[in-house]
């Protein structure tokens, strides 16, 4: 089956217009963190992503069709080791989100999950075949996603339990979505959200997740608590002008972790509206090209793979930069590729070598 | 493997990408919004996030006396707070600096659990005002509590123990009572303005103007730049007309009493010391006063924020009676005028008694006043009339506001037919004459009115506007007694008084009034009285309770003719004036014993080894020898020796 595997075939072109993103993240977090307590940052920075490459490059050598036969037993060890998190994790900052590694790193289940269920989804709709999705198997799919998530949200970590939700609904969508489940999805969706604004007692929600979303609405109503971060987002981003500035809202600290969630809004007060919607570019670039591979994988499992990724990505950037420019709110969602992070690099260069490996098969029929 | 079959739709796969592109033109557009549309509104936004306008506070101008030596001083108070953005847990660092601060470790711990909600960047102030130990505390624990800061505020150091409080006054935070009325239109909020005394009423000179300083601050309001600064203009010095020394023996003199001093040079109206007693520590109001301390003040009977050297109105008693000597003289009554006094008489169907009870017997004028005789100036009183009496009382300022700048003097009262029609529609009874003769009834002066009144007699016609701050050195603008140097001459015939005054100098001599209180190589001349608060019908029926014991007063100047120096005492619940005499000659003795350059009496060193200070920050006394040092208050020198006093005329060489 393996017989013709080349780094030639490797999409060295996607490569590029990653490390391109990456080289602007490292670059805005030595700018918002030189002077601060976090300086520095930007050289871990770069071996994060020197490591991600290099996992990117392993990964993208191991057959993903052996990957995706033995799946049923990496979701087992995902869920297994989210319930570990609950029962050992280590608790910072009100939420138990990492299991400490030896070593001294902390790492966070939560994040190689999705690549799990992104390969899970894949797997259970690559096994289906039909070009219509039964209810039974809709509810199915559902399961598959909503099980890790609600240990997820136990943990609790609403961010990261959102960006299971376009995994499942990108693996419905192209796994052959009846109208009416879009219908109900949509529904849930609609109720959801309408929970979170309008029933004052959800307890799946805590406190400060409500008052991230609620503050959204109104910022200006609480310039100092919550919506403040929202607010000083968007001055951040609108005193950016068309070509940049100097950046008192990084430098003098208004703008909250300007190297972690907010390292968009950062960007675009140094860089203006040209050199933010150039970062926009770059991202539409490698989407692009990322659904291009998925158009061109050898099979069913691998289109499903590369847009599992494509979902998880594009959903990151929607939620993060509409958070920047107050579209959105407040709800702990990095910038793949460009915030600083070593959890949330390594998954981007996993899930781009699962991309890769799909792309290195597809002549392989 | 699966066949072409299994491929996904590529419809959905093309679906997906125009779902991202859309995503996408949503995101460029919210961007276009801020950095495009609105990036003008966000810039000012931005900038004003930046840029703090932060006040330099114009520190207060000092109150210095005549000879320039600081009475009021400003003093830096350290506040405590706890800065909560920084990472530390401040709930297990509580007990430390509860310790440290001498505070309540559960009350700290309460306030850090009420700020939990608060934004980050707000402080909790723990403490103000902090003592030297507590800012060294600090300061030793920058490193294992830096969360632990200070900011720093000018205050008012105030003379202790209630030293001049009266004219001083106090400063507070500007109320918003304040706020809305015209005078103080140009402060703002949190400025700290005089409430009253001096404070008050040269709060212009004194409060300066704020400067400012634009500077870049960060999110925590940390400065980490600075773009521009206007320097404060500090508040001008205010230099009195007081005299530390004389005042010392004023407070002295009154130590314990309840009553009121003032001492006044007769030619220039300046005011040389003023005391009212019981007074009150404005230090306690410097800082913050509690509601308990405010309310205990506020009800104390014996009303301890009130100066009663110009706002307590009294009968004068029989100090009276150089005012109806005048009027007697320049009528032509008083001068021919003898009266047998038998210890009381009878006028208009009613008895009225003279203090000495077996009588004076004959008396003229001089007696009448050395000897106090009551029936003598009842007798005046019938010849003289209401109107002629109200007329030269109400020309020497009775019964008006002397124009003294200081806050909420009040006018007396000097009645007369006019004023009882007016007051209380209803004629004027001559039965009331009699009273007013020996200053009883419905008069009511308060301490300044009759200093300056008697003051005008010992100079001979010549009244003054008494003052207490000198001009000299303050901008025109600042002068808040427009009419200062505004001399009054008020008509009295030379040879009456001569004859007046040497009278009052018998006052304290043998047969006089208050022969103790005469000091022997001084030249004295006063007068005492002693007026009732109530009937003495009503005292015999309380057994003399001394509540309704009688005020005593006393009128003294030195020398008997163009003195240098003139005080008036009121001595509540003094029982006679001779009481008041001799608090009053205590005082004029430490004048003239300054003007003849011999220690004060009051000013010795106290007996005990006890730090001796006036304030809190002034250093111990007698290192240096620019220290005074008297009773309990130490005042710095000015370095150059006090110029040696000119001989006064009329004053009696002594030794």
């Amino acid at each position: 089956m393996s017989r013709y595997v080349s780094f030639r075939d490797f999409d060295w072109l996607l490569l590029v217009f990653v490390l391109m993103i990456c080289g602007l993240g490292v670059m805005e977090i030595h700018s918002a963190t030189v002077h601060t307590k976090f300086a520095g940052s930007h050289i871990k920075q770069i071996y994060w992503v020197a490591a991600g490459v290099g996992m990117m490059f392993l990964i993208s050598l191991v057959n993903y069709q052996a990957l995706l036969d033995r799946i049923h037993w990496f979701y087992i060890a995902a869920v297994a080791s989210l319930m570990g998190v609950l029962i050992f994790g280590q608790k910072y900052l009100g939420a138990k989100r990492w299991i400490k590694m030896p070593g001294g790193n902390h790492f966070q289940p939560s994040e190689w999950v999705k690549l799990i269920l992104i390969l899970a989804m894949a797997k259970f709709f690559t096994d289906l075949r039909n070009r219509e999705l039964s209810w039974s198997d809709f509810m199915k799919a559902g399961a598959i996603v909503v099980i890790p998530m609600l240990l997820v949200l136990k943990q609790p970590d609403l961010g990261t339990a959102l960006t299971y939700i376009p995994i499942a609904i990108m693996g419905v969508f192209l796994g052959g979505m009846q109208w009416r489940q879009g219908l109900l999805v949509a529904v849930l969706a609609g109720i959801g959200v309408g929970a979170v604004f309008f029933v004052p007692k959800v307890h799946v929600l805590k406190t400060y997740q409500k008052q991230r979303l609620t503050s959204f609405i109104d910022p200006e109503l609480d310039p100092q608590g919550t919506g403040y971060q929202v607010e000083q987002s968007k001055i951040a981003v609108g005193s950016g002008g068309l070509w940049g500035g100097k950046g008192s809202q990084t430098h003098g600290a208004f703008l909250p972790v300007p190297q972690t969630d907010f390292i968009f809004a950062a960007f675009s007060e140094e860089h203006g509206f040209v050199g933010a919607l150039g970062v926009l570019l770059l991202y539409f670039i490698v989407l692009m090209r990322l659904t291009q591979n998925a158009q061109t994988a050898p099979d069913r499992a691998g289109t499903f793979v590369v847009m599992g990724v494509v979902a998880v990505l594009s959903f990151h950037i929607l939620v993060n930069v509409g958070m920047v420019v107050g579209f959105m709110p407040v709800t702990g969602i990095p910038l793949p590729l460009m915030s600083y992070g070593g959890s949330s690099v390594l998954f981007m260069f996993l899930a781009l070598g699962m991309v890769m490996n799909v792309r290195m098969r597809r002549f392989v029929n | 493997m699966s066949g072409r079959d299994d491929k996904v739709s590529e419809f959905r796969v093309t679906a997906a990408q125009y779902m991202i592109l859309a995503i996408f033109l949503l995101l460029a557009y919210g961007l276009w919004k801020l950095q495009v549309m609105e990036s003008g509104y966000y810039a000012t936004a931005a900038e004003k996030n930046r840029i703090r306008n932060v006040p330099i506070l114009a520190p207060r101008g000092k109150i210095l006396d005549r000879e320039g030596r600081t009475i009021v001083d400003n003093y830096p108070s350290f506040s405590a707070l706890l800065l909560r953005d920084s990472s530390r847990d401040l709930n297990a660092d509580a007990d430390l600096i509860a310790q440290g601060l001498h505070l309540d470790p559960t009350e700290v711990k309460t306030r850090i659990r009420h700020f939990a909600s608060m934004p980050q960047y707000q402080p909790i102030f723990l403490k103000e005002d902090i003592t030297p130990d507590e800012l060294a505390f600090i300061d030793a624990h920058r490193n294992e509590l830096p969360e632990l800061d200070t900011i720093v505020a000018h205050r008012r150091l105030y003379p202790r123990n209630g030293f001049l409080a009266h004219l001083i006054g106090y400063v507070g935070e500007v109320s918003e009572d304040m706020l809305n009325q015209p005078q103080f239109e140009l402060y703002n909020q949190g400025d700290v303005v005089g409430v009253s005394g001096v404070e008050r009423q040269y709060n212009n000179a004194l409060m300066g103007q704020n400067g400012a300083r634009r500077a870049v601050v960060n999110s925590h309001g940390r400065e980490i730049g600075l773009l521009g600064e206007t320097a404060a203009v500090p508040g001008k010095q205010l230099k009195l007309t007081i005299d530390i020394d004389l005042q010392i023996a004023a407070e002295e003199a009154m130590e314990g009493k309840n009553g009121a001093i003032v001492a006044m040079d007769p030619k220039t109206g300046e005011i040389l010391a003023m005391v009212s007693r019981p007074t009150f520590d404005p230090n306690d109001f410097a800082v913050r006063v509690s509601r308990d301390e405010w309310s205990k003040l506020v009800n104390d009977p014996d009303k301890p924020l009130l100066n009663k050297a110009i706002q307590a109105q009294l009968a004068p008693g029989s100090t009276f009676k150089i005012i109806m000597s005048v009027a007697g003289w320049q009528e032509n009554i008083a001068q021919t005028l003898h009266v047998n006094c038998t210890g009381s008489a009878e006028f208009y169907g009613r008895r009225f008694g003279c203090w000495v009870k077996s009588g004076h017997g004959a008396v003229d004028l001089e007696k009448a006043i050395y000897a106090s005789c009551d029936v003598f100036f009842y007798t005046l009183a019938e010849k003289l009339g209401i109107e002629r009496i109200a007329k030269y009382a109400a020309a020497l300022g009775l019964g008006e506001k002397t124009g003294i700048d200081l806050p909420n003097e009040v006018s007396g009262v000097m009645p007369s037919e006019e004023w009882k029609i007016k007051n209380f529609k209803q004629k004027w009874f001559a039965g009331e004459t009699i009273s007013v003769g020996i200053g009883q009834g419905a008069i009511a002066i308060t301490p300044v009115q009759l200093l300056r009144a008697i003051s005008a007699i010992s100079m001979g016609g010549r009244m003054v506007v008494p003052h207490v701050v000198n001009p000299q050195g303050l901008p025109l603008g600042y002068v808040e007694t427009a009419n200062y140097t505004e001399v009054k001459n008020v008509p009295i015939d030379p040879n009456g008084w001569t004859y007046i005054t040497d009278a009052m100098t018998r006052v304290l001599q043998p047969g006089g009034s208050a022969p103790s209180a005469g000091v022997p190589g001084i030249d004295i001349a006063g007068k005492t009285g002693s007026a009732q608060i109530v009937s003495l019908a009503t005292r015999a029926k309380f057994k003399n309770a001394e509540d309704l014991a009688q005020n005593g007063w006393f009128v003294g100047f030195t020398p008997r003719r163009n003195p240098d120096v003139i005080v008036c005492v009121l001595f509540q619940g003094g029982e006679h004036g001779k009481l008041a005499a001799r608090i009053a000659t205590q005082v004029l003795k430490a004048y003239v014993d300054k003007q003849r350059r011999l220690p004060p009496k009051m000013a010795e060193k106290p007996k005990s080894d006890g730090k001796v200070d006036m304030g809190a920050l002034w250093t111990a006394p007698g290192d240096d020898g620019n220290k005074l040092e008297g009773g309990r208050f130490v005042i710095d020198l000015p370095k150059k020796p006090l110029v040696a006093a000119t001989a006064a005329p009329g004053m009696v060489p002594v030794n």
